[in-house]
């Protein structure tokens, strides 16, 4: 089931680069985001946030607050559902801090008033009695037995050793004999790295319009990655029903899987309840950056064994990563990932998690993924140094490729790694001449993709157009390429779809826009949708025509009949068909509910070219390509855009980006000036090379595009800065300090 | 606290408005005359998501007080297009798939349309330096830079 139908498509509509509907809202300031709903009545909520990395709350007195003109509710974790589900206790705990503040920035309280300078002035006037405790932000620091415990009792029973109560989890993967390997090579090299936590960044800031009346029912718009959840968690930890509650995803800006979670939602609900009014919150930037996201920060070490002919022998990794206060499984994305562009004998990763004095980790575009893939880049690299070998060659020669176990257990199917790898060498980068103070550094990336709770409704309309309902918010021109494989399947003008997000009482449950999973799995969904309503139109012709239905065919948008012997009658158009409709019995829809599987792994390849400034430390990227393995690119530009989007994402990492905490463990660039995200002057033009090997899995062979081009540019920019400075740096970000420090040490 | 009466033009048309003294332009603009096209993605000048023309300078709305919008010409995405016609740069960005979840776009069309208005021929480095403060997390810039040669080009009569 969904595999492919054709080898070889000959596609009308998929691999166009048509306009995207919502492109005219977007260009002219109608659409509407998180914060710009309206409604009558509406109030405005604020929230209050701990001062101190760890502390004790003793109590919170809000009387004086609450007796403020103007403030209509206030609200603490006591206003939360008694909560029994681990999971949903600490996304509750998170929204709103129980007995400790676990982090600077945790919400203690909230507060909805008349208006943001009442709200504001409220703030002030809550009282909460705290005692500090000692914190700890640093991972490697936070695993030490004596570290100050930020939970306890969290503990996974198979985490062995000396570490204190904040390692939460251990994990390993792999295969074959590590020693023997080790004893194979010719050279082995270990190293430690360091990567800092890195935040989404998505321009606009969480926010929310919650609406409850007394009889239990609510109203939610948000801009979120994923409706459906934000009604699991919001129903459960405010103790409703799911159907009570509809929430409606706004125009998203940006995610990157930093809104795949509840932050504010749950207590603009628990506001609206007591209040009995519309409440709006809306997150200030610096609350933005304290608050929500990061990314986890990583310690690791890397050991590689190589022939002197570039064959790796055997290869151990070992990955600590923190999440913040609650814990998080990342890690096991990592060490999965870490050597997954490798055909390798002996291979082994091991994985711990620990619990820091630092916000709840949010997914991250390949979350755990590039920082594990850095260091192994990394150390590949340096071992291609020392033997003098060509980095292309030796990862070509290294290779993952279909039959291979892979470092993770599963067997590959059909996967792109080596044709990139070869699009990478042939490309006229890679021969192209360095001048002094440059450098070129190559990395592989690698995401797994994700499928997943799916369901897509696809009605065909009377004048022969089509609506198709989905439950994902577009995110980076989804809704595009959904009426484009609807109008592929169909044989219409693309312009004769509209695709429409869905709230989620108008359609059954769909999984979060993550995982890459939009394309691949809506895809999938609306092309078995549109399937699902070609067999009905069919039936409906049958019907007219007096034949049977499977005398019936779909060609070219058109009914015809299957052949001489089904009879002589005029093909029928969809919008024939449509038209008739009433008379053939009542309207015709077709629908498709999945949990789909077949993703596809998807791996990328990128290429950079820095100039590193010997006086200043600082590097300027002058040439960027990237090569990614879309399976079929559905909409050319789109695809590209994400392969552009995550590789600026990916250099701002490398070069400039990290969350800064002082020893008290307060954040000290909570803001864009200080937290410093690529600007349009910082990078060259990103150029995009899109392979389309066929993924087995979906029916026009696409794999999610989203996530792995995130991955390389860590390790790519380490390893130009390297070549370009002849120093190699095992921390990033490579700020221009770090970097002046390691030339100036090397004397 | 007593409260500021302000008139102001916004995009040709006359307003008025009633505003705390302490208001941003941006608030005053979102939440009093209902022009949420303008964003706020940082409330600090640091991310140009509200980037509005006042009197022929580009500012960000978020640090401008809403008071000093009184007597002044005010241009925001919302006047960007004439009727049914959209600016070429805005069709570019359409074309050219400038955007992707669009929160930047309109205080990049904004600050776009203004650099062509005094350089209509920019190099791309030009336009980089000059779209500088309109952080996007979405895009790499690469089609956004495109998107601007390309209306450029138009506008100067050159078939692209």
């Amino acid at each position: 089931m969904n595999k492919m139908s054709r080898e070889k498509q000959d596609f009308k509509v998929i691999g166009t680069r048509v306009k995207r509907p919502d492109g005219i809202d977007k260009v002219t300031g109608r659409a509407q985001y998180g914060a710009d709903l309206v409604v009558p009545g509406m109030l405005t909520g604020a929230v209050l946030r701990s001062p101190h990395a760890h502390a004790k709350i003793n109590a919170i007195d809000t009387s004086e607050a609450m007796a403020l003109p103007g403030v209509k509710a206030i609200v603490t974790n006591a206003d939360f559902a008694a909560l029994d589900d681990e999971f949903l206790l600490d996304v509750a705990d998170n929204c709103l801090a129980r007995e400790k503040a676990l982090y600077h920035g945790h919400a203690v309280a909230a507060v909805a008033a008349k208006d943001a300078q009442t709200a504001k002035a409220a703030l002030k006037l809550i009282k909460v009695d705290y005692t500090p405790l000692p914190h700890v932000t640093d991972v490697d620091d936070a695993m030490e037995s004596d570290a100050p415990v930020v939970q306890a009792g969290r503990k996974q029973e198979n985490v062995k050793g000396d570490y204190s109560d904040n390692v939460t989890m251990y994990c390993e993967f792999g295969h074959g004999d590590l020693d023997a390997g080790f004893a194979k090579a010719d050279h082995v090299i270990e190293r430690s790295f360091k990567t800092a936590a890195t935040h989404q960044g998505y321009i606009e800031p969480h926010a929310c319009l919650a609406s409850m009346t007394s009889d239990g029912k609510a109203d939610l718009w948000c801009c979120t990655q994923g409706q459906y959840f934000v009604r699991t968690l919001c129903a459960g930890i405010l103790g409703m029903e799911a159907s009570q509650l509809r929430v409606t995803a706004s125009e998203i800006g940006g995610g990157f899987g930093g809104k795949t979670t509840c932050f504010i939602e749950p207590v603009a609900l628990a506001l609206s309840r007591k209040a009995g009014r519309p409440v709006k919150l809306v997150m200030t930037r610096d609350e933005v950056f304290r608050a929500t996201g990061p990314t986890v920060s990583s310690s690791s070490d890397v050991k590689i064994g190589m022939t002197k002919d570039g064959r790796i022998t055997a290869a151990y990794a070992a990955l600590r990563y923190q999440g913040g206060a609650f814990p998080c499984e990342t890690v096991a994305m990592g060490a999965q990932s870490a050597f997954a562009a490798y055909d390798l004998d002996a291979v082994k990763t091991e994985g711990w998690n620990a619990l820091t004095n630092r916000p709840k980790e949010a997914a991250y575009r390949a979350p755990g993924a590039p920082m594990a893939v850095y260091a192994v880049e990394s150390v590949v690299d340096e071992l291609t140094q020392h033997f003098g070998l060509d980095p292309l060659d030796v990862r070509l020669k290294n290779a993952a490729d279909a039959g291979t176990l892979s470092s993770y257990g599963p067997t590959f199917e059909a996967i792109g790694l080596v044709a990139t790898l070869e699009a990478a060498q042939k490309h006229p980068h890679y021969s192209a001449p360095l001048g002094e103070n440059q450098g070129r550094g190559v990395s592989c990336g690698f995401w797994f993709n994700f499928g997943g709770n799916t369901c897509v409704s696809l009605n065909i309309n009377d004048d022969g157009t089509v609506g198709i309902t989905e439950g994902n918010p577009d995110i980076g021109g989804s809704r595009a390429s959904i009426s484009m494989m609807a109008a592929e399947e169909l044989g219409i003008p693309y312009e004769q779809v509209r695709t429409i997000v869905a709230d989620t009482s108008s359609l059954g449950y769909n999984d979060v826009t993550d995982g890459s999973r939009v394309t691949f799995a809506v895809g999938l969904a609306t092309i078995e949708a549109a399937r699902d309503a070609i067999k009905k139109m069919c039936s409906r012709v049958a019907k007219i025509w007096e034949i049977d239905p499977d005398a019936v065919i779909w060609e070219n948008g058109q009914a015809k009949p299957s052949g001489p012997n089904a009879g002589d009658f005029e093909p029928m158009s969809l919008a024939e068909i449509a038209a008739l409709s009433s008379e053939t019995g009542g309207p015709i829809a077709g629908h498709y509910e999945v949990n789909a599987d077949g993703a596809g792994v998807s791996f990328g390849v990128h290429l950079a070219d820095v100039e590193v400034d010997p006086e200043t430390g600082a590097t300027k990227v002058l040439r960027y390509t990237a090569f990614q393995d879309a399976g079929k690119a559905v909409h050319p530009d789109y695809v590209e855009g994400q392969m552009q989007g995550g590789s600026a994402q990916g250099i701002g990492w490398a070069l400039n980006e990290e969350y800064i905490y002082d020893d008290d463990g307060m954040l000290l660039n909570a803001g864009f000036l200080d937290y410093r995200v690529p600007v349009a002057s910082d990078l060259p033009s990103i150029e995009p090379v899109i392979l389309e090997i066929p993924n087995p899995g979906h029916p026009y062979g696409v794999r999610g595009v989203g996530e792995t081009s995130i991955v390389p540019p860590l390790a790519a920019l380490s390893n130009a800065v390297s070549r370009a400075a002849g120093v190699r740096l095992h921390e990033l970000p490579m700020s221009p300090p770090k970097i002046l420090k390691a030339i100036t040490s090397k004397g | 606290m007593s409260k500021l009466h302000v008139t102001t033009t916004v995009n040709g048309d006359e307003l008025d408005f009633v505003c705390p003294p302490e208001e941003t332009l941006l608030d005053a603009l979102r939440g009093r005359l209902g022009l949420s096209g303008s964003k706020e993605g940082c409330g600090t000048g640091d991310c140009g998501a509200c980037t509005v023309k006042m009197d022929g300078r580009l500012v960000c709305a978020c640090l401008v007080l809403a008071p000093e919008a009184q007597g002044a010409e005010i241009e925001t995405i919302e006047g960007m297009a004439t009727g049914e016609s959209l600016h070429p740069l805005q069709s570019s960005f359409i074309d050219n798939a400038a955007l992707q979840c669009g929160i930047c776009t309109p205080g990049i069309l904004v600050a776009a349309k203004d650099l062509l208005e005094r350089n209509p021929d920019p190099s791309e480095t030009e336009i980089r330096y000059w779209l500088a403060g309109n952080l996007c997390r979405c895009t790499g810039y690469d089609k956004i830079i495109k998107a601007v040669q390309f209306a450029a080009a138009e506008m100067r009569g050159e078939t692209a």
